[in-house]
């Protein structure tokens, strides 16, 4: 609403340009002709075109005087010499609309100017440096924020005189907060980028850096927020023209509106065209917006249509019959899984390609693959946790005999809880930050088993013993943030050991870790399978792991699996080729660097 | 074998002393947070010297101090002969051209507006190149890291990961540096993908006598790319000295615990391993929620 | 968390000195004769002057601002140049109105905002649309034109409602609610347009979160992890918005009350400012300053509350 200006802005801009925006921008040009062939974006900017055109034209093409009042006439109707009509003091109300553009327009442009002038510099200059002119310019800004706009263009009217265009001004100062954190924000962030610290590191001046990687990014948003900042002010304007806050004579948007407001009950038709004038404007100032921001958003960036599972029939689970891939594991066995992304043209990109993997109980098997092999979205399929657009298109996935492809989602769930359990990657992101250890952990417990709060509780402080965190009757009270990264990742453990599963699904569970935790985390998790007998299927690329935990391997590239055996086989006498690739990248086996010889010595030498 | 030299040996290119580095803290008044507390090391022309640690160390620090992209609390820096510790920002200007940088993200560390033409051209022209020499450097560059000429005319975002780290490469050569700092380069890339940046990394220091400031928390890859390793935690060098002797005969219990940590891809060799790290985690007690 | 409080209510006491200091340079500075204003072009010079020197204005700008600042820390903010009616009275006989106004319009804008924004994240297709089509709407039109449109619909056209008036809610409960339920309705379209957006994206963020995952992956049910977890954690920008929609709502109530009559502080601004009557203006202003510090406070004490890294802070 445009009585929210200054205030709201940013987040109402937040709402239309994606967070993603700092840090992904426009490719090379463009922006326009992209634009353009956006129909909304196209028709937005031609009625915004004509509008203006026509306001400004508007001693050219106006019927006659603003001004000019014959009395007799008053709230006629459209006729031929007055399309619109004419207002109570019988003046030609299209007139009056193309006249009072040029007040509402351009007293919107004053504040737009204004805002731009004062908010953008700081914004950059505050963004850049920080420091003091930052921290000042922000409590500045802040002041000015809690301040509603309508009120203190009021109580300036009390200082500065009935007279718009002065307080347009003062609309400017009001509006250039919104220009100030937006720049601001963007600008401290790109600050950050590893590409501007490599520019410093180049030799390049501020004024350069800034030229050729700020700007960059702040262009796009600062239109973006130009556009909407000018509805608001035009709404602003309008409506102190509307509470009568003006020299009267002039036309103007609001104050047709107030005219024909006071005698709505005799012909409302007056309130429809400046109402449509200033609707239409606002209209098209908002959806070029949007548009613009389309245009400027990363292509890649934007998710595919999502749809849920039950608009698309699930694969039967046919595989299991016609598979001659051996015998079927009894915990876990996957014959000629694929899984599948729904694309943005509404096609399916196959990201899996058939995958036959199986796990004995007590047993941990290796899934061993680079990025985007693949290995993830298999583990993530035996779970039923594939990201929005994921599916499972087809195979077979049975535990403990009972197949999963194509089972409601509630039968999915209770196996999820119980039988089959899962450590993710990151341990820090994979807590709610919200909620305290204790809490997290003992909300499964009580919905799978329905158990009580404090027999939970009690559960939650020995499987916090079970992973072999000291004094587990305080960690449950903590936060995730006030835990390290290796005691956040025991505490998933303890987590997926709640519903004491007989699968494991662990995926890439030490990556992010130092490599001290890594080997304690390790050891808890071969000392955990040994006790219960778990059967473990771990997604990793650290072959060292494999080593270190697996009895069998698989390894996967392109979304298939390559080559299978035991550890022993696969790391030692590698049958396919990009297994035989993958082992010869790892260092372990290459010879130190010899020491340092002057390059006098070396070219002797050598 | 713990070497600490108390004076920078004359033939050394950059000699760090008594490096400190604070941060202030969260909170008002709160003391600041030392983050390197006095580290002393140099590196020669054409050699690697790998900076090796656990995350939190401080190991990316001492690169960004280097750079001049955190300030300095105390201790010198000598570039070349030069004080470099607080220089001024004409005088930082003026070191682009000597002291060069690999960042870990090759996602981030490249504008994904700008083509690479655009990016590698940059230095050049801060530099004070014309741009028609640019543009000519450029192809050369993307040639040395063995990347199509017709890659300078496209945008970061239609390369992988590997190959944005050569484009990043080719920029810290642009100007013919003395001294990059790779801070963990590799890190972020696949497994097959890092053996031929290494290649490549090692393959322009035999051609251009390039020293790198190395920094990682993988042993295996400082072991291979290193001529020296520094073992570095809380802020504190431990152990330095050739890579062969720190990695294989580490003198330090953390370098030796660290090292018997990292799990090897040979399964009679990472029990053994595994055995050993059992035996010296019950010989040197140590807290048990260490920096874990 | 007390500290945290009492942090922010200095914070805020000090911001409401400095805005009231401010406001007290700015108003002071046209040079008018607000004497000769009050008695008009016949008085004589002599009763002018005293008139003036009655209302303290003979005096240093800083000693009048420091003189009502004292009064003001009171409790007394003057009398009105216009009216001599106590300026606390005034402003407290209005405050009801604007109040149930700002009451209503929060209700109507949490409960409608959450509801669409977090049906919209989860369900997606057609309810989504409707959110995104009303953010568009909500923000291009002005909220007076919304206003507008409103009164004409329900009140002139359907006599649902009536144009104009207000009845109090201790006089008729029943008229009370009939008279503020249209200038409810209209402030909230713009706020529910606004939150609801911002409760939708806030909802889709944290439903990409990690942990949404792994709580799948524990086997609990979607319904439970997005009232529990994701509404909980979703809820701290979103309240944020709502605590920067109010300062917005305030600028609204002006136009508001002025198109359906109402007698509550938005209109008596209008009535005021344009008389210049300075003691009333100042405590206009600062009510509303005050308003938007204390809503502020409430909303950082619940996102304290809901997320509990921000506690330390």
């Amino acid at each position: 609403m445009s009585e929210n200006l200054p205030a709201d802005t940013p987040t109402a801009a937040r709402a239309l340009v994606p967070a993603a925006f700092g840090t992904s921008t426009a490719r090379r040009g463009g922006v326009v002709r992209r634009l353009l062939r956006n129909p909304l974006g196209a028709l937005s900017a031609a009625v915004l075109l004509l509008i203006v055109v026509a306001v400004v034209l508007a001693p050219l093409l106006a019927p006659q005087d603003p001004g000019a009042s014959s009395l007799r006439d008053a709230f006629a109707g459209p006729s031929g010499a007055h399309p619109m009509g004419m207002d109570s003091a019988g003046r030609d109300i299209l007139s009056r609309i193309l006249h009072g553009g040029r007040n509402t327009l351009g007293g919107a442009l004053i504040a737009l100017g204004i805002a731009l002038a004062l908010g953008v510099p700081s914004g950059l200059y505050a963004g850049y440096y920080g420091g003091r002119f930052d921290s000042a310019a922000t409590w500045a800004v802040n002041l000015v924020m809690s301040l509603p706009a309508m009120v203190v263009l009021l109580a300036s009217r009390a200082i500065l005189g009935p007279n718009v265009w002065v307080l347009m001004i003062v609309l400017g100062v009001l509006a250039a907060p919104s220009f100030f954190r937006l720049v601001r924000g963007i600008v401290a962030g790109v600050r950050k980028e590893l590409y501007v610290d490599a520019a410093k590191v180049s030799g390049l001046s501020d004024t350069r850096i800034v030229a050729r990687h700020i700007l960059i990014v702040v262009r796009g948003p600062v239109i973006i927020q130009v556009a909407l900042v000018a509805g608001i002010a035009i709404g602003l304007q309008a409506g102190l023209e509307f509470l009568g806050v003006g020299s009267g004579s002039a036309p103007t948007w609001g104050a047709m509106l107030n005219e024909a407001f006071q005698n709505i009950q005799r012909a409302p038709l007056p309130m429809l065209w400046p109402g449509l004038a200033l609707g239409l404007t606002n209209g098209a100032l908002v959806l070029l917006a949007g548009a613009l921001r389309d245009g400027l958003e990363d292509r890649t960036g934007h998710a595919a249509k999502p749809h849920r599972a039950r608009d698309r029939a699930a694969a039967v689970p046919s595989a299991a019959a016609d598979s001659p891939a051996g015998q079927r594991a009894g915990l876990l066995s996957v014959r000629g899984l694929t899984v599948a992304y729904a694309q943005p043209d509404g096609s399916d990109k196959e990201v899996v390609h058939g995958v036959d993997i199986d796990v004995r109980a007590g047993e941990i098997v290796g899934l061993v693959g680079e990025s985007g092999s693949g290995k993830t979205q298999t583990a993530f399929s035996v779970l039923g946790i594939l990201p929005e657009g994921g599916r499972v298109s087809g195979g077979s996935i049975t535990i403990k005999g009972q197949e999963v492809v194509g089972l409601p989602e509630r039968a999915h769930r209770a196996l999820r809880g119980g039988t089959v359990a899962y450590v993710p990657q990151e341990p820090m992101s994979n807590l709610d930050p919200s909620f305290t250890i204790g809490s997290q952990l003992m909300e499964p417990m009580r919905h799978a088993l329905g158990i009580s709060r404090k027999e939970a509780a009690r559960r939650a402080v020995d499987l916090l013993r079970l992973v072999e965190i000291p004094d587990p009757e305080r960690v449950v009270g903590l936060y995730p943030h006030e835990i390290s990264g290796g005691m956040a990742q025991r505490v998933l453990i303890a987590g997926a050991m709640s519903g004491d599963p007989e699968l494991l699904i662990a995926d890439e569970p030490t990556t992010a870790l130092d490599v001290r935790v890594q080997a304690e985390i390790l050891e808890l998790l071969r000392r955990l399978q040994k006790d219960r007998g778990l059967g473990v299927l771990l997604v990793t690329h650290n072959l060292g792991v494999v080593a270190d935990l697996c009895d069998r391997v698989a390894v996967m590239n392109s979304g298939r699996i390559v080559e299978t055996g035991t550890t022993e086989q696969v790391l030692h006498a590698p049958q396919d080729p990009y297994t035989r690739t993958l082992l010869d990248a790892v260092l372990d086996e290459a010879p130190a660097r010899a020491p340092w010889e002057p390059r006098e010595a070396r070219s002797t030498t050598a | 074998m713990t070497v600490t030299e108390a004076t920078a040996p004359a033939d050394a290119l950059l000699s760090v002393q008594d490096l400190r580095v604070s941060f202030p803290s969260k909170g008002w008044r709160a003391p600041r947070t030392e983050v390197l507390k006095g580290v002393s090391f140099d590196v020669r022309p054409g050699e690697t010297l790998g900076l090796v640690g656990e995350s939190g160390s401080g190991k990316t620090t001492i690169g960004r101090a280097v750079l001049g992209l955190v300030p300095v609390r105390s201790g010198t820096i000598t570039f070349a002969g030069e004080r470099i510790d607080q220089a001024s920002s004409a005088h930082r200007r003026r070191l682009g051209r000597d002291l060069q940088v690999v960042f870990q993200d090759p996602y981030t560390s490249l504008n994904p507006s700008r083509t690479i033409g655009d990016t590698l051209a940059e230095p050049l022209l801060g530099h004070g190149a014309s741009v028609r020499e640019a543009r000519g450097r450029v192809g050369d560059l993307l040639a040395r890291v063995h990347l199509p000429a017709d890659a300078a005319a496209r945008l970061p975002h239609e390369f992988s990961g590997g190959q944005r780290q050569r484009v990043a490469i080719a920029r810290a050569l642009a100007l013919r540096p003395r001294l990059v700092i790779c801070d963990e380069p590799v890190s972020a890339l696949d497994l097959t993908t890092q053996r031929t940046v290494l290649d490549l990394l090692l393959e322009i220091q035999e051609e251009t006598d390039v020293a790198y400031l190395f920094v990682t928390h993988d042993l295996s890859v400082v072991r291979f790319v290193s001529h020296r390793v520094a073992v570095i935690r809380h802020g504190q060098i431990v152990e330095t000295g050739d890579a062969r002797i720190v990695t294989t005969e580490p003198q330090h219990a953390y370098t030796r615990a660290l090292m018997l940590s990292a799990p090897v891809a040979d399964v009679t060799e990472q029990r053994r391993r595994r055995q050993a790290a059992q035996r010296l985690a019950e010989q040197t007690v140590q807290p048990a929620a260490d920096d874990g | 968390m007390l500290n945290f409080i009492a942090r922010r209510i200095a914070a805020g006491a000090l911001l409401l000195v400095v805005i009231s200091f401010l406001s007290y340079l700015l108003l002071s500075i046209p040079d008018v004769d607000v004497g000769r204003q009050l008695l008009g072009q016949s008085a004589d010079q002599a009763a002018v002057d005293a008139k003036n020197a009655s209302l303290g204005l003979d005096r240093p700008v800083l000693e009048q601002y420091t003189d009502w600042l004292m009064h003001a820390v009171r409790g007394d903010l003057g009398t009105s140049w216009f009216t001599s009616e106590d300026v606390g009275d005034a402003v407290a006989g209005r405050l009801p109105v604007t109040a149930s106004l700002m009451l209503g319009v929060t209700l109507v804008t949490t409960a409608v905002s959450f509801l669409l924004g977090v049906w919209a994240a989860v369900r997606r297709g057609a309810v989504d649309r409707f959110v995104q089509i009303l953010g568009v709407v909500g923000y291009a039109l002005p909220g007076f034109l919304v206003t507008l449109v409103i009164v004409l619909v329900f009140a002139v056209n359907l006599n649902w409602f009536p144009a104009i008036g207000y009845t109090a809610f201790t006089e008729s409960p029943a008229g009370w609610l009939s008279t503020v339920t249209l200038p409810v309705l209209s402030l909230s379209v713009a706020s529910v347009a606004g939150v609801s957006q911002q409760v939708r994206g806030a909802v889709i963020d944290v439903l990409r979160q990690d942990y949404v995952r792994t709580l799948r992956a524990r086997g609990l049910p979607a319904s439970r992890i997005v009232l529990r977890h994701v509404l909980r954690n979703a809820s701290a920008p979103a309240l944020s918005v709502l605590g920067m929609q109010f300062v917005g709502l305030l600028g609204g109530a002006v136009l508001v009350e002025q198109i359906f009559g109402l007698p509550g502080i938005g209109s008596m601004t209008v009535t005021y400012t344009a008389r210049g009557d300075i003691p009333v203006i100042m405590a206009l202003v600062m009510l509303t300053v005050a308003g938007v510090v204390l809503i502020n406070l409430l909303v950082d004490i619940m996102i304290g509350w809901l997320n509990p890294k921000a506690r330390v802070a």
